[in-house]
Parts: structure tokens; sequence; C-alpha cells
């Protein structure tokens, strides 16, 4: 049984012009039978937050790829990456690095 | 004394990913050895004398600072505040370096972990290794930069200028308006905002100014009739290379520098091979453009940085740039090679430095071999054909024929150039040149009458 959390989500490198382009949202996550993980949130995400063309922001059940994601400054890689648990005040950071070009592509896959 | 107990602990040997420039050793950072050992060693002697004893007794701290060297460090070390916000089921790793802060990454190249203060110094020293060692900028050098507001062109405006004084060279932000409606203006803005922001002179160089009134947006309507919409890159990758060096040659530079990173370079390979561009072939991958033929020494300090670290770097650094896609990106070629290495990069990490490594040691069959470049015949700038890349583009659009020098081969209506040639996507191609002097035209940098056609909608 997990507790409501609250925690911030950021999205930068152009990853916030697929959320109105608000860059930072304080978010509270209800409560919930299984604990809040990374997974979770990006079905919670998907379905609450993102505004247009999901293709371009989650691949199956994670980001898509070149799509980097921090948690509280580090690298999700060195943390468990989807099943990292989430604790409160946690900041998740999404930063797009497929800017510049080709962040529209969503076409050949 | 010098308290040298902490540089007895043992270093891990990092794994090590696939060969390459690793760099120097990261530097310890200055706050642990800011920290005053005595202090805490007769603070933590007191305690332990106080509970063992009952009795206070104060020691003079050199007396035991050999003997309790070890364990003293041990207790001091379980003392400190753990970092914040550890998940106890899944802590992160301690930074590989400093053993101190937290890893905040892990290097694609070698597996290390690090963190941001230790990632921010390789990354810089990476960048000056990669100068220094391919003697890229000798001191005394005008560097140039391509600076796009983007975000490797920021990182490397930034990096160059922290490396500046070491390397002795002199920086000029050059920025390039292809005449972009609503995205152009906004990064230039950017771009602005850095140059003031690190009091660097900047050129702007415009196509209208240069290319007789073709801004990309005139491209673009002339181009999207004839078919393949996506022909407008081509003509906005030869048209900035030339209009780049126009800027660089006007704030009298010697050297010009751009930010493609890593993953630029693999994607740039793998469209040479899916077009079959064997010319490119031949000369893709390498460190720079030494200069062919009067142009400018070209170099990407950043080459052998990923994509990821830019970025990454870009975040601890807090800098600003500019991250919204060209509105004619989405009809690129290279956005299709782009999606294939992410792909290839999340199950074999290191294959964007391979792909890159792999085209520096291409050998072409000699029949493949390109012929020996001559000169434009219009600009005299380098050209393997009768005309450069620019001035046959240009022609085409001046003839209301855009795609003229586009696909196989053909140069301009009278020439009938080998198959094989192709319009250009990829990175900087060294035969382009700005045209000598002697042969300059006043209106136009590509001297010639005919190319200062205006509005042709």
């Amino acid at each position: 049984m997990a507790a409501p959390l609250s925690v911030e989500v950021e999205f930068g490198g152009g990853a916030e012009l697929l959320f109105d382009g608000v860059k930072k949202h304080q978010v509270t996550l209800p409560g919930q039978e299984e604990p809040w993980d990374i997974r979770n949130l990006l079905v919670w995400i998907k379905k609450n937050l993102l505004k247009e063309r999901p293709e371009l922001f989650i691949q199956g059940d994670s980001v898509r790829p070149g799509i980097l994601v921090l948690i509280n400054d580090a690298d999700w890689e060195l943390l468990g990456e989807l099943d990292y648990q989430l604790q409160d005040q946690d900041s998740i950071l999404f930063i797009s690095t497929l800017h510049g070009s080709r962040m529209g592509a969503g076409s050949t896959w | 004394m010098e308290h040298s107990g902490s540089r007895r602990r043992e270093r891990k040997t990092p794994p090590r990913g696939s060969p390459g420039v690793v760099g120097p050793p990261c530097p310890r950072p200055q706050a642990l050895q800011a920290e005053p050992p005595h202090g805490h060693l007769v603070g933590v002697i007191r305690g332990l004398t106080q509970s063992l004893l009952g009795v206070v007794v104060i020691l003079p701290a050199s007396a035991f600072s050999l003997s309790l060297d070890r364990p003293a460090r041990v207790l001091l070390r379980r003392s400190r505040p753990l970092p914040p916000r550890q998940d106890p089921a899944m802590p992160a790793p301690q930074c590989a370096s400093c053993h101190e802060a937290r890893a905040a990454l892990r290097r694609p190249r070698s597996g290390q972990a690090l963190c941001a203060t230790c990632f921010c110094t390789a990354f810089e020293a990476e960048v000056l290794h990669t100068v220094v060692a391919g003697r890229l900028l000798p001191p005394g050098a005008v560097v140039a930069v391509g600076a796009s507001g983007g975000k490797d062109s920021t990182v490397l405006a930034h990096v160059l200028r922290e490396l500046a004084p070491r390397l002795g060279i002199s920086l000029h932000l050059v920025a390039v308006d292809e005449g972009i409606g609503g995205y152009r203006d906004a990064a230039l803005a950017a771009v602005r905002r850095q140059a003031a922001r690190w009091e660097l002179p900047l050129t702007v160089v415009a196509y209208a100014e240069l290319f007789g009134g073709w801004t990309m947006d005139a491209v673009a309507r002339s181009t999207a009739g004839s078919g393949r919409s996506r022909s407008c890159c081509t003509f906005c990758g030869v048209l900035r290379r030339r209009a780049l060096e126009e800027g660089a040659r006007r704030v009298a530079a010697t050297h010009v520098v751009t930010g493609h990173n890593a993953d630029d370079m693999a994607e740039t390979v793998l469209m040479n091979f899916l077009r079959g561009d064997a010319g490119r072939l031949a000369r893709g991958g390498g460190l720079g453009s030494p200069g062919e033929g009067g142009a400018l020494p070209r170099c990407r300090p950043l080459q052998l940085a990923s994509q990821k670290e830019v970025v990454l770097y870009a975040h601890f650094r807090r800098l600003d740039y500019f991250s919204e896609e060209c509105v004619y990106a989405p009809e690129a070629f290279r956005g299709h090679a782009r999606e294939l290495l992410k792909l290839l990069e999340a199950a074999r990490p290191s294959a964007v430095l391979d792909l890159v490594h792999s085209a520096e040691r291409l050998a072409l069959a000699p029949a493949a071999r390109p012929p020996p470049p001559g000169a434009c015949s219009r600009c005299g700038a380098l050209a393997s054909r009768a005309l450069c890349q620019a001035c046959a583009l240009l022609d085409g659009l001046n003839r209301g024929r855009p795609r003229l020098a586009i696909g196989k081969g053909r140069r301009g209506l009278d020439e009938e150039g080998p198959p094989g040639g192709r319009g250009s996507h990829s990175r900087p191609d060294p035969r382009l040149r700005s045209p000598s002097p002697a042969s300059r035209d006043s209106s136009s940098p590509l001297g010639s009458d005919d190319v200062g056609v205006r509005g042709r909608l």
C-alpha cells in the first residue's frame, strides 16, 4: 500500500513541447496498492500530463530512446531505471536529446 | 604534517569499454583537501578516551595522527551525513573518482560512475586532450565558433572559453541566419544572450545577404512542389558551410570549429553508406578538414563526446540553450539514420564511437576513389566537377529547377557529370571554400552575375 507521493516532474531539451510548454510540474501521485515506481509514473504521465503525440515520449513501457531521465540529478541507469521506487519529494527530469532535428519523426517504426 | 591518509585508499579500476581516447585521470575536487583533518581527529580522540577512561584528556593530534590514522578515517567516513535521498533498496554508487559525492551518471564509454563535478572536469579534460593531441588549435589561433544556439554549440563555446587561456586561442562566435521564420529568430536570441554572458564577439551572417535573397523559407517554397520535400535540407547544409566560412573570414579567423558530437559523426557515416557516397566515406570520420585549397581548417573538438554526455554537461553546468527543432527537420533524411542509431545504441552502447572509428580506418577500393578535385568554374572554390555544390544548387534555384543539382551527378545543365554525386546532408565538406579575392565579385561571394536573381517565387 503506497501512500500519496508529492514529486516534481520536469521536462527539458524540447520535451516540454509535448506538455503545453510547461517545464516544471508539481504532482501528487495518489495512494495505490503497488508502490510507485518509474514504470507506473510513466503510465500516469501519459494519462494525465501528456498533451499530444505520446509516441514521441513513450515507447513500450519505457521512454523513447534519446530521452534522458535524471532522478534527483542522477542518471536513472544508476538507480534501477524503471524499477526505481519513488520517494516523497523526489525530482524527476526528462531531457530530450532529439531536438534540433527529428523530434517530430515518429514515422518509420 | 601532511595528512595523506585519504590517498592510501584503493582506487577501483573502472571497467573499460571500447578503446579510444580516455583522457587524463580526474583530479580530486578541492573540497576534500580543504578539510582540516586534525580538528576532527582531536574531537574523535577526545571522545574515544572519554568513553574508555572516563577522563577528559586533551592529546596533541600529532601524537596520534599516524597510529590512529586508519581507524580515525573510518570513523570520520561513517560519521559524515549520507547523501540525500538514498533509496535503501537501490543506493546510487559512489563517484569512482573522488569517492565523496554520489555518482550522477555512468560514462557510456568506460562504464565509470562519476559525480557531476568529476564528470564535468573529465569532459573538459577530454576535449582539451582531443584538441592538443590532434594539434587542432595551435596557440595564437583565432577561432570562429559556429554558434546555432543549440546544445552542441553552446557546450562547445563554453568549454572552449574555459580552455582558451590554456590553449592560447581567442574566440569569435559566428551565427548563421538561414532565414527560417519563427525558428531561427528564437535561436539567434539565445546566441545573443550567450555572447553577452560570455563576453564574446558575435557575427551574424544571413543567407539572404550572401546568396542573393534566397532564405531557407524561399528555398523551401521553391522546392515544395518538386516531389520529395526533404531536399530543402540539402540546400541548407551546403549553404550553411559556405556562410560559416564567410563569417569566419569576416572576423579574420584562422580556424573554424563546430559542435558536432560523436552521434552526429556516426549518423553521417551511416548516411554516407546508405547513399553510397564513396567520396565522403573516404573522408568521413576524419578529425578535421585540414583546409584544402585555401579553405579555413575546420575541426570538431566534441567529436569524441557522445550526445548524452553533451546534454548532461549542459545540464550540470546549467547552460542556457535553444532546443526546438527546425520546422523543416521532419523531412531530413538524417532523421532515419538517427532513429537507426538510437536502436543500435540501445543494444550496443559503444556502437556510436565504433562506427566513427571504423570510418576513420576505411580504405576504398581503387575504382571507388573520388577523382582529384579541381576548381569551380564560377566561384573558384574547390570542386570535383565543373561547378561546386553551392553554385550548382543556387544555379538550379535560379533557373526554377531546384532539383537540378540534387541526385545522380548532375551539376548544371551543360555538365554531364559521372553518376554517384549526391546532394549533401552530411557534415563538413572540405572542398567548399570561399572564393579567392581575385575571382570575387563585389556583390556576391559566389562571383556570378546571374546568382543575384531575387524573389523568384
